[in-house]
């Protein structure tokens, strides 16, 4: 039997605080197709950069072909014949396909003869692989497919024997997928060596050999994919930890709050994001919407939030239109009792730079009680930060103290209090426990179940499965953007919810197989 | 949980008294490439600047005009941006002063002069308004378009100057002087009204506009809504995005007022001192503006000291060149580039390692 | 030979004369800001450079050695921009800033210390300078028409300095688009990460556009001090190295666009000279200041994209950090 591929053992590092690859050990076989899967943070992205000389390990050896190699920049990387497809591409968009597969690879002082001998090879692999590039066409013009395929052919064209492929599917339609999936098996075939980083499972299921499963930077398993299914992984992905337990009574579910009609969201780019969501959410009600982080949860609060300006569809609240992303922005929607935690409080939801209290009133620094006129009363901002942290038990219970300086759970308390504590008749909350301590979790728990009791409408998007049914009175699950399935919580399990986050089920248009 | 917040005296105090230091280390070596002794010259700066009542007339004349154009620099970084168009900024503010007391001279004073005050902030407000707007809705950078209204606000004033604006008769590009009731009262003109005798410097009631403006500053950073949003923008704008607080609308509310402020300086050259428009008067006041914002960490109190540090400087730099003719006054000139460059530029070079030496010192881990 | 072709002729002559330092400093702007460094310190370091090939020249009465001297002298300043913008991911604006404030400072300083003229330097005989060149048959094509007159009075009598510049026009273009490292350079400039990920270290390739940079500029202030004048005085870029910023965004970043604004504001310098006083039929007196404005009003309007559109570099002026995944 030959030496494998890749080994890679042992492999360590930290970023700081965040351990982000815990002594992760991986064993690629030569001529497979090898699925790496995981949520985000699981620490996929790292292990690859850290293959790919992007990064260097904290410890950990890797061995190429069965040598072992030290690969401590992208040039070695190069060299041992490693080629990365990046999730955001690695291209110079000024510049011609030529230009940028010759980039770095260009054989001399001058560009002119290692220009012809790439378009030579560029002409050779095209006609080979089928793969239809112009090889003059500016990169800036083309189409996300084209995009993807200049990058295979960049790393094929500096002779790349091992293939890494970061989320190829994220911008790809689904006739694209199959394109790139026979041009993968057809390289695989050929004795390259390939690995798809994903988190999206039946993809995973269609075409690799082996997965390997991350979760919280570590490694838990490798499957034949031919002995899985899209369920098991899912269960692997997300875990199984202790069951949570969450004490709440039945829901009493009252007046429609939030009333979501054929929602359709484009990104920058034109993609469509957030695809027809039609949803209702009752007064005394949590709806928990599940699936695999970047199906379209992010786009959905956010444009419910006042963010961003939806491309159709409407939404009401009590009953009235919004204009969201409009004349409904998020004060005006604040103003209508709308509150948003969102999922990502570093980049959102607080100002690290600033002391926790003036984080604190982020969004409400308009507000009466905050001072007279333009003023604002540093010892009213103070002695409300004071009241929040005593009530959500921050710790420290500084108020003055720099907010990027406190941990994850009590970073979250602080918006939570800020949110909750202001009355919302609908609070939107995203991924309301992520980095966030064990203790806390339970605590931020049952605010939000509080919350429903006290009537008032919860949405709730969480890619921690458990979380979701815990918390949740109705589950939407979430998958490219669609809405594929509702269930309550207690007719449902992990296997079914796994077919639903993987776009599986009877009412969900089939992905290509 | 590994980082704490570092004392304020270790952030605000010797980090930027380090870099300060490496900046007038390397100044001394200036002096001493040419050939003389750089704490000499310092005991002559000093004594120049602070040693008579003369002097630090002088020394406090000169800071009324950086504290000035130092608040601009710093109002405008903490929404984010780099205004680095005080100097032509400060021009404008001229014009606009010598155009309300030129055009209204029959005024009573308690009206006249503060519409001339007023004048000079709207007119440095509108010199920014254009850089601003395109900057908020068109992404044109507003460091090349700010340098480029220098050039404008400069080749204007000559223009106006020798033309239009030009005291008949008068060989020198500058205007008719202004009414007595358009121009500012000396400090020690001040100071006789209540029986003190002071020197007779420049020195005039600007200045108090200078340490109000500071003031205000302070109130609106840091004690009102306006002030709350302006640094939400410049820290995190995705953060101001989800508060509803619009970064285009803030970013030209707080170059305007940069702009103002940096407007106001004329109040001290032209309606304190020349009591008439003249060329150049600014004499680079808006770049030192740079340099005081930079050391005085965009605080108002730092920017105070950091002005008076830059008046001492500037007063005892021309006692200096008075005293050692090898070292003129660009002196101080060379002292603000090092300045800039080491508080500014470099400004992280040496923090990383004043926060190692400090948790070795202390064992505590700190984040600078 | 008709009296307004004459005038055309010596408008161009100056023109050109006037636009050489400015093409200096715009080349040396490009190849920083093409590698994604911003350089608002030309008009520092063409200073500097006008300052050390002076006190050079005089010292030693050779414009070569004066020119290397400048070409170090400004060397030194792309370093410590380099160092602030490249190593230490500062901020490459208050960096140009600090070189542009140094330059000013140190050239009056040193200048009055060595030499105790008021900051010049002594002034420079034709021996320590560069000369006029009067290129193989210039006299004796004068009078034939047109072709001649121009080849006189606008082609030949120009320093070596001047014809260097011209031809570092297509040298530009050549090692910008024609090279590997002009590939790469460029590339770094749009998206440092494709440079990275190519296994090309992004460090190296700006300190050298950096390095490139500081030379040109020490070309642009040697021409003004010893070859367009006879010595150094205060100050003698006078803004120089910001219309040549000016001429870099109006020309797009490119280089053959940037030898034809750098030649119109060079020719609305020399226009803005002649006008001085003259007065037209019909319309009077032209504002001299009106035409010196000219450079910077297009400017704004370019960069507010209201006719065209200037694109800079995508990365420009943004520290390179592998963002952490």
């Amino acid at each position: 039997m030959p030496a494998p591929a890749i080994q890679m053992t042992g492999i360590d590092k930290r970023f700081g605080a965040v351990h982000a690859n815990k002594a992760v050990s991986l064993t690629v076989e030569k001529g497979t197709v090898h699925g790496l899967i995981g949520e985000n943070g699981a620490g996929k992205s790292t292990l690859m950069s850290i293959l790919y000389g992007f990064y260097a390990a904290d410890s950990g050896t890797i061995a190429i072909n069965g040598k072992p190699s030290l690969i401590r920049n992208p040039a070695d990387a190069i060299h041992s014949g490693i080629g990365m497809v990046h999730q955001h591409f690695m291209l110079v968009e000024t510049f011609t396909v030529v230009e940028n597969v010759m980039l770095g690879a260009e054989g001399g002082v001058f560009t002119a003869k290692g220009a012809a001998a790439v378009r030579a090879k560029l002409q050779a692999l095209s006609y080979a692989y089928g793969m239809d590039v112009n090889p003059d066409a500016v990169v800036s013009e083309l189409a996300v497919g084209e995009l993807q395929r200049v990058e295979i052919l960049k790393a094929l064209v500096k002779g790349a024997d091992i293939l890494i492929l970061d989320e190829p599917t994220a911008v790809l339609t689904p006739s694209e997928v199959e394109k790139l999936f026979v041009l993968l098996r057809r390289l695989a075939g050929e004795g390259k060596t390939i690995i798809i980083v994903t988190h999206k499972l039946k993809e995973i299921i269609t075409v690799t050999d082996r997965v390997s499963v991350m979760r919280r930077g570590e490694m838990v398993g490798t499957v034949e994919t031919s002995n899985t299914s899209p369920a098991d992984l899912a269960e692997l992905m997300v875990g199984r930890r202790v069951v949570l337990t969450v004490e709440k009574g039945p829901a009493n579910p009252q007046a429609v709050v939030l009333d979501v009609k054929d929602l359709t969201v484009r990104d920058a780019r034109g993609t469509i994001r957030l695809d027809h969501a039609t949803f209702q959410v009752r007064a005394g009600e949590i709806v928990g919407i599940a699936g695999v982080s970047g199906n379209g949860q992010s786009e959905l609060l956010e444009t419910i939030a006042g963010i961003r300006k939806p491309a159709g569809g409407t939404v009401s609240l009590n009953g009235a239109l919004l204009d969201c992303g409009g004349s409904d922005d998020p004060t005006a929607l604040r103003a209508k009792g709308l509150r948003h935690v969102p999922e990502d409080r570093h980049r959102m939801g607080l100002v690290k730079p600033f002391e926790a209290a003036e984080s604190a009133i982020l969004g409400c620094s308009d507000e009466p009680g905050f001072g007279a006129g333009p003023f604002l009363d540093r010892d009213a901002v103070l002695a409300d930060c004071v009241r929040k942290m005593e009530a959500f038990d921050v710790r420290p219970a500084d108020p003055t103290l720099r907010t990027a300086l406190f941990s994850g759970g009590n970073q979250q308390k602080i918006v939570l209090a800020r949110e909750i504590e202001r009355d919302p008749k609908l609070l939107l909350i995203g991924q309301p426990t992520r980095g966030v301590d064990i203790g806390a979790i339970e605590f931020i728990h049952k605010r939000i179940i509080g919350l429903r009791d006290a009537g008032k409408a919860v949405l709730l998007v969480s890619t921690e499965l458990d979380e979701v049914l815990a918390l949740s009175d109705r589950v939407l699950v979430m998958c490219g953007g669609k809405i594929t399935g509702e269930r309550r919580p207690e007719d449902t399990n992990e296997q079914d919810m796994g077919l639903l986050m993987a776009g599986v089920s009877s009412d969900a248009p089939k992905v290509a197989a | 949980m590994s980082a704490r917040t570092a004392p304020v005296w270790l952030t605000a105090g010797v980090v930027p008294l380090v870099n300060v230091a490496v900046a007038f280390l390397a100044a001394g070596l200036v002096v001493a490439l040419i050939g003389e002794n750089p704490v000499e010259a310092l005991q002559i700066m000093l004594r120049g600047a602070l040693g008579s009542q003369y002097g630090l007339g002088y020394t406090l004349y000169y800071t009324t005009s950086f504290i000035f154009t130092g608040l601009a620099v710093a109002v405008a970084f903490h929404a984010g941006h780099f205004n680095i168009g005080g100097e032509g900024q400060a021009l404008m503010g001229g014009l606009g002063a010598a155009l309300v007391a030129l055009s209204l001279p029959f005024l009573p004073w308690p009206l006249l002069l503060p519409l001339c005050v007023l004048g000079a902030a709207a007119a440095g407000a509108a010199w920014v308004f254009i850089p601003a707007y395109l900057q908020a809705c068109r992404g044109s950078h507003i460091v090349i378009t700010t340098i480029m209204f220098n050039f404008l606000a400069a080749t204007l004033l000559v223009y106006l100057l020798v033309g239009p604006m030009k005291m008949a008769g008068s060989m020198a590009p500058e205007t008719a002087k202004f009414v007595p009731g358009a121009t500012l009262p000396l400090m020690n003109q001040m100071a006789a009204w209540f029986g003190l005798t002071i020197t007779r410097t420049p020195l005039n009631l600007s200045f108090i506009f200078a340490i109000l403006a500071a003031i205000f500053v302070w109130v609106l950073i840091w004690r009102t809504r306006l002030g709350y949003a302006i640094r939400t923008v410049g820290a995190n704008p995705d953060a101001a995005v989800y508060a509803g607080i619009s970064p285009a609308r803030i970013t030209v509310i707080a170059l305007l007022i940069s702009g103002g402020l940096a407007g106001l300086m004329a109040t001290n050259e032209i309606l304190g001192v020349q009591g008439r428009l003249i060329n150049e008067f600014t004499a680079g006041a808006g770049f030192v503006g740079i340099a005081v914002a930079l050391m005085g960490r965009g605080h108002p109190f730092g920017i105070v000291l950091a002005a008076l540090l830059f008046g001492v400087l500037y007063q005892g730099g021309a006692e200096l060149a008075f005293d050692k003719p090898k070292i003129t006054r660009e002196m101080i000139i060379v002292i603000q580039g090092f300045v800039i460059l080491f508080a500014g530029a470099l400004e992280m070079m040496f923090a990383d390692r004043i926060a190692a030496l400090y948790a070795r010192l202390t064992g505590k881990l700190v984040a600078v | 030979m008709s009296e307004a072709f004459q005038l055309i002729l010596l408008a161009v002559d100056s023109a050109i004369r006037l636009s050489v330092p400015l093409l200096y400093a715009c080349l040396a702007g490009l190849y920083s800001e093409r590698s994604g460094v911003v350089d608002i310190g030309l008009e520092g370091k063409m200073l500097i450079g006008a300052f050390a090939a002076g006190a050079v020249a005089s010292l030693v009465p050779n414009p070569w050695l004066g020119l290397l001297a400048a070409v170090m002298a400004s060397g030194l300043f792309a370093l410590v921009h380099g160092f602030a913008s490249i190593s230490q991911r500062g901020n490459q604006i208050v960096s140009g800033v600090a070189i542009n404030v140094l330059a000013s400072g140190l050239t009056a300083i040193l200048g009055n210390a060595w030499f105790g003229q008021g900051g010049r330097t002594p002034q420079l005989p034709g021996s320590a300078r560069f000369n006029e060149i009067t290129l193989p048959f210039a006299e004796a094509l004068r009078p034939v028409p047109v072709v001649g007159e121009i080849y006189y009075e606008v082609i030949s009598g120009h320093s070596v300095l001047v014809y260097l510049a011209l031809a570092m026009v297509p040298l530009t273009w050549f090692l910008l688009y024609r090279t590997s490292w002009g590939l790469r350079l460029r590339a770094v400039g749009e998206n440092p990460a494709a440079v990275d990920t190519a296994g090309l270290s992004v460090t190296r390739l700006r300190y050298s556009a950096v390095i490139m940079a500081g030379i040109l500029c020490g070309f642009g202030g040697a021409y003004l001090s010893i070859a367009q004048s006879a010595g150094f005085i205060t100050d003698m870029t006078a803004g120089k190295g910001f219309i040549a910023l000016a001429a870099l965004i109006f020309a797009k970043w490119r280089p053959l666009p940037a030898l034809g604004a750098c030649f119109l504001f060079g020719l609305l310098d020399a226009v803005a000279l002649r006008i001085q006083g003259v007065s037209f039929p019909g319309i009077g007196q032209v504002p001299v200041q009106a035409i010196q404005a000219l450079p910077y009003i297009l400017t704004v309007v370019l960069l507010a994209g209201f006719i065209g559109k200037a694109t800079p570099p995508k990365a420009v002026g943004v520290p390179y950090l592998k963002d952490r995944s």
